[in-house]
């Protein structure tokens, strides 16, 4: 065949992989063959610059069932012969192009990955990163992007229960649309991706294949956007009902003794499906592309191959069994057919009718050549994180003006405006929903809460992406620990630009060792997740952006803890250290909104985060703490204000500030939990922390109708409210 | 009492009813799958919340053509009980089982949030255990909430007392702010001339244990077993 740039280029793939390709095969592929090996060898299905990095990350525990890699999902332990399976992925570029259809798709394509596990989807979570909604596109994006989450995610009936919006000028051109999704599953009802047993039958199943999708993981999902290129065709359209329908009948499938192994198709549709499914089981497949359902005519083998046309599993049926399946997909309104069988070649033959289209070792196509790059640290990085931050001017603003603008700036206003579009109860298992610092989830038929919160904060990476991604993964803990969650393991997305240039490529190998250290340090190990780099537009990277989405448990839900506070007079303490010097500014939101700086060195210490976190979790399982507050975007203050706004009650300060106003009160240094005693207690949370060696400020009083600290902050709860309630729905006029 | 809780394609609140029927109240429940043509063995129908068929077309206008609906209709001539929650209730309406419709929010957006509602009758069987003007506090979770009729219709069921529920404050007032999608006389539940077919917005079935936040929604269901003999029908 020959060959040229633009032909490669389609596919992704560069003149060195074609000849490795070539020489790996002692012959050209053919178009088809091209085609899959592009796709297959995409950063998006085989990892190439992020695998050996992503080897870095603890991926084992204790409650480890099946770590990352190996199946659709990773699987954790939660006792009494149950599991949850979790993943976060993006759907980064297709939002970017089509908001609604991008974001909804992207639902579909995470909640198959669990209902593929056998697990029933029970909770999902998405976090958002827009530009500022003072700009109209990015308001179209926004409010695309909700709409389109809602409509996917209503219509299956799975709650919604919590994540996060943040919005920065980083992400104009590039929004980062991630979604989580968790399933609860009885550990022997557990499915495996895999395909195994030759004869076994290659069911394909639910929505026709139409030309939609094609090039999504080569094209869309592995390339920046720096060429104008029509990539509306390259976005799929949802249809939640089918999958609704295909859900509840894998669902079923998972439960019969007929079932072999169920892939969903995502990226790189039937050739990734197929392809994956057999590599897990050590075989072959066979089939004909011919018996595949098409939604128009004149379809090529390769764009069969190559659709990601949604809502479509591959089911590895027992030979002889594909009747009872086949009628049971029909009980369910869905089509499926017999499209190959497992093999035992190790050879991937698919075929037109009779003639053969591609044949290619397994081997081939799922090993692509892995990249182990050298990174350079950012020029300008050095200069930012040395800016002596002591220079400005102390508050130069009245902090009860910064602090109502704090809490209406779109990233910490309340985010009811989004959640509220989305059903976050159904199911019945929502105990705390969005809104708080994690939310918690019971398992009917047991005593046990599931605690599941999303973190990341771009800012602090891009400043320092090593501290970055540590602290990405210590709140999302301490969010779990505030809820009186012990928190199991973590997903994530990592979202960075184009890996190529040394500089990215530092932030990603800087990121993976921070979050690595942090997992390591909290015991909470990675079991599944994904990468979406080249988001990127004109060479300008995004913020480097790991999201971390994390699980906990509660043995007892009922000890719980909510972040309002709880009791008039109830004493509230800085858990953790104060951090009043003017490096905790860095990367903070006010040093953002007040001095339009992004500027820092962010810190932390993690010897000292385990003991805040563990010390946090033992005060409330003995049932002392009777509030807990993560201190996060915005500081003490946001924190503070917080926990009065959720328990609709006052505060009044009775602490000595020292050090720099601003930093005491907006700075954003780690570690630091707000917590609420009763009066009572206090002496006996005073002994603990003596015992535990933890840094215990006594802040203040629950009191009133009012927010107080001394001298700096005077406002009415209702004007506090207000802010924070309203400030999301102003940004959006 | 037995119920059964149908199962459209697309119906997804049967799992939450047949919980707070069986596992929560007690009661004996089974699924009725949509294609069943027989309820004999029941005494009362739930049409749960969800997407029947995907609400294409129009939410509930092609569920009403699913051969359970015949049976349905047949049901509730007979007198027994039949209650719509949310795409139930917009179902009963497209099959002309409960007047008027349920169009879109007035603001256009989904809207899944707590609700106050005002209970404006005991006179049917869905509320006998209640107190007239009681407020209940059920989440609702819809985008084609907001219930409509022609002045008409609306006068007459006003005029009869089938207005069951009217979205309201804390305090029970009737007002436009209480209003969550634009429903006509903020009405969240109707009844039929009868008062055996119910169909309301807002899901009770969500509002049965204190852990859930709200254990208001009991009241409807228990009503049903454990109403007056005066008000049995």
């Amino acid at each position: 065949m020959p060959i040229d740039r633009k032909l490669l280029d389609d596919v992704a793939l560069s003149a060195e992989e074609y000849n490795l390709i070539v020489e790996r095969l002692g012959r050209e592929p053919g178009p088809v063959e091209l085609g899959m090996l592009g796709s297959l060898w995409s950063e998006h299905c085989g990892y190439k610059h992020s695998k050996l990095l992503l080897k870095l990350f603890p991926s084992q525990g204790p409650h480890v069932l099946i770590p990352p890699g190996e199946e659709n999902a990773g699987v954790v332990d939660i006792g009494g012969g149950l599991a949850v399976a979790f993943k976060m992925e993006s759907h980064n570029h297709p939002s970017a192009i089509e908001p609604y259809q991008g974001a909804a798709t992207g639902v579909g394509g995470i909640v198959r990955d669990i209902f593929a596990m056998g697990a029933r989807p029970i909770a999902l979570m998405n976090s958002l990163r827009f530009g500022p909604l003072s700009e109209a596109r990015n308001r179209y994006l926004f409010t695309g992007v909700v709409a389109g989450i809602a409509g996917y995610g209503n219509c299956l009936g799975i709650p919604d229960v919590g994540g996060e919006a943040c919005f920065d000028a980083t992400y104009s051109h590039n929004p980062l649309i991630n979604v989580f999704c968790l399933g609860l599953v009885e550990i022997a009802k557990l499915q495996r991706g895999c395909a195994s047993g030759a004869g076994n039958a290659l069911m394909l199943v639910g929505s026709d294949t139409g030309r939609d999708g094609i090039h999504g993981a080569s094209g869309l999902a592995s390339r920046t956007f720096e060429e104008e290129r029509e990539l509306r065709p390259t976005v799929q359209v949802g249809n939640p009902f089918l999958e609704k329908l295909l859900m509840e009948a894998c669902l079923e499938l998972a439960g019969t003794d007929y079932i072999e192994g169920l892939q969903d198709l995502g990226a790189a549709g039937l050739t990734s499906a197929a392809v994956e499914a057999v590599a897990r089981g050590g075989a072959g497949l066979n089939m004909d592309i011919a018996l595949v359902t098409r939604r128009e005519e004149g379809m090529t083998p390769y764009e069969v191959m190559l659709s990601e046309s949604q809502e479509r599993m591959l089911a590895i049926v027992r030979r002889g069994r594909e009747a009872e399946a086949q009628a049971l997909f029909e009980k369910w309104g869905l089509n499926s057919v017999v499209i190959g069988r497992v093999t035992d070649d190790s050879l991937a033959t698919v075929r037109d009718g009779e003639q053969v289209v591609a044949r290619l070792p397994i081997s081939l196509l799922t090993t692509p050549p892995l990249y182990r790059l050298q990174g350079r640290k950012p020029p300008e990085l050095d200069q930012l994180q040395n800016i002596d931050l002591s220079r400005l001017p102390d508050l130069p603003r009245p902090a009860s003006e910064v602090l109502l603008r704090l809490l209406a700036s779109p990233t910490i206003a309340s985010k009811e405006w989004v959640y509220r579009q989305y059903d976050h109860q159904v199911l019945t298992n929502t105990v705390v929903g969005p809104g708080s610092d994690a939310a918690i989830l019971r398992v009917k038929g047991t005593q046990k809460g599931i605690a599941l919160t999303c973190d990341g904060n771009g800012r602090l990476c891009y400043l320092d992406p090593h501290i970055g991604g540590a602290r990405a993964v210590a709140e999302a803990a301490r969010n779990l620990v505030c809820a009186g969650a012990r928190p199991l393991a973590l997903t994530d997305c990592l979202n960075f630009g184009n890996p190529e240039r040394p500089e990215v490529y530092y932030q990603l190998e800087q990121a993976i060792l921070g979050m690595s250290e942090a997992c390591r340090a909290l015991e909470t190990p990675v079991v599944s997740g994904n990468v979406s780099l080249y988001n990127e537009t004109r060479g300008q990277a995004v913020y480097p952006t790991p999201v971390v989405g994390m699980v906990g448990l509660l043995e007892d839900i009922d000890k719980r803890c909510p972040m309002g506070f709880q009791g008039e007079g109830d004493a509230v303490y800085l858990l953790g250290p104060m951090g009043a010097e003017a490096s905790h500014l860095a990367g903070s939101e006010y040093l953002a909104l007040e001095h339009g700086l992004v500027a820092g060195q962010p810190a932390i210490d993690l010897d000292m985060e385990v003991q805040v976190q563990r010390r946090c979790l033992e005060a409330i399982q003995r049932g002392l703490l009777r509030s807990a507050h993560d201190c996060s975007e915005g500081g003490l203050a946001v924190a503070l204000a917080e926990s009065a706004i959720a328990g609709g009650m006052g505060f009044t300060g009775e602490f000595e500030l020292s050090g720099r106003r601003d930093a005491a009160l907006f700075g954003e240094a780690p570690s630091r939990i707000v917590v609420s005693v009763q009066p009572g207690q206090e002496e006996e949370l005073q002994a603990l922390a003596q015992s535990w060696k933890v840094p215990l400020l006594r802040l203040g009083r629950v009191r009133g109708r009012q927010f107080l600290i001394p001298d700096l902050v005077d406002l009415d709860l209702e004007t506090l409210s207000q802010a924070w309630r309203r400030g999301l729905e102003r940004a959006l006029g | 009492m037995r119920f059964g809780v149908i199962v459209f394609p697309g119906t997804w609140s049967d799992g939450d009813c047949y919980w707070a029927l069986g596992s929560v109240l007690g009661q004996e429940a089974r699924y009725v799958w949509y294609a069943e043509a027989d309820l004999s063995d029941l005494d009362c129908v739930i049409l749960p919340g969800g997407f029947s068929y995907g609400d294409y077309l129009r939410p509930g206008a092609i569920a009403r053509f699913s051969p359970v609906m015949a049976a349905v209709a047949d049901f509730a001539a007979q007198g027994k009980l039949v209650l719509g929650i949310c795409n139930g209730f917009q179902i009963l309406c497209e099959a002309g089982l409960l007047p008027g419709v349920l169009r879109q929010n007035h603001h256009l957006q989904y809207r899944c949030q707590w609700v106050n509602l005002r209970v404006e009758t005991t006179e049917v069987p869905f509320t006998a255990r209640s107190k007239r003007g009681q407020v209940l506090r059920i989440p609702i979770s819809h985008y084609e909430g907001a219930y409509y009729a022609d002045d008409a219709t609306l006068a007459e069921l006003e005029a009869r007392g089938q207005v069951v529920f009217r979205y309201c404050t804390a305090k029970g007032e009737v007002t436009a702010e209480a209003n969550p999608n634009g429903a006509r006389n903020n009405i969240a539940g109707i009844v039929n001339r009868e008062g055996n077919v119910l169909g309301m917005m807002p899901h009770p079935e969500r509002a049965c244990e204190a852990i859930l936040g709200s254990e208001d929604g009991k009241v409807i269901f228990e009503s049903l077993w454990a109403r007056p003999a005066a008000s049995r029908r």
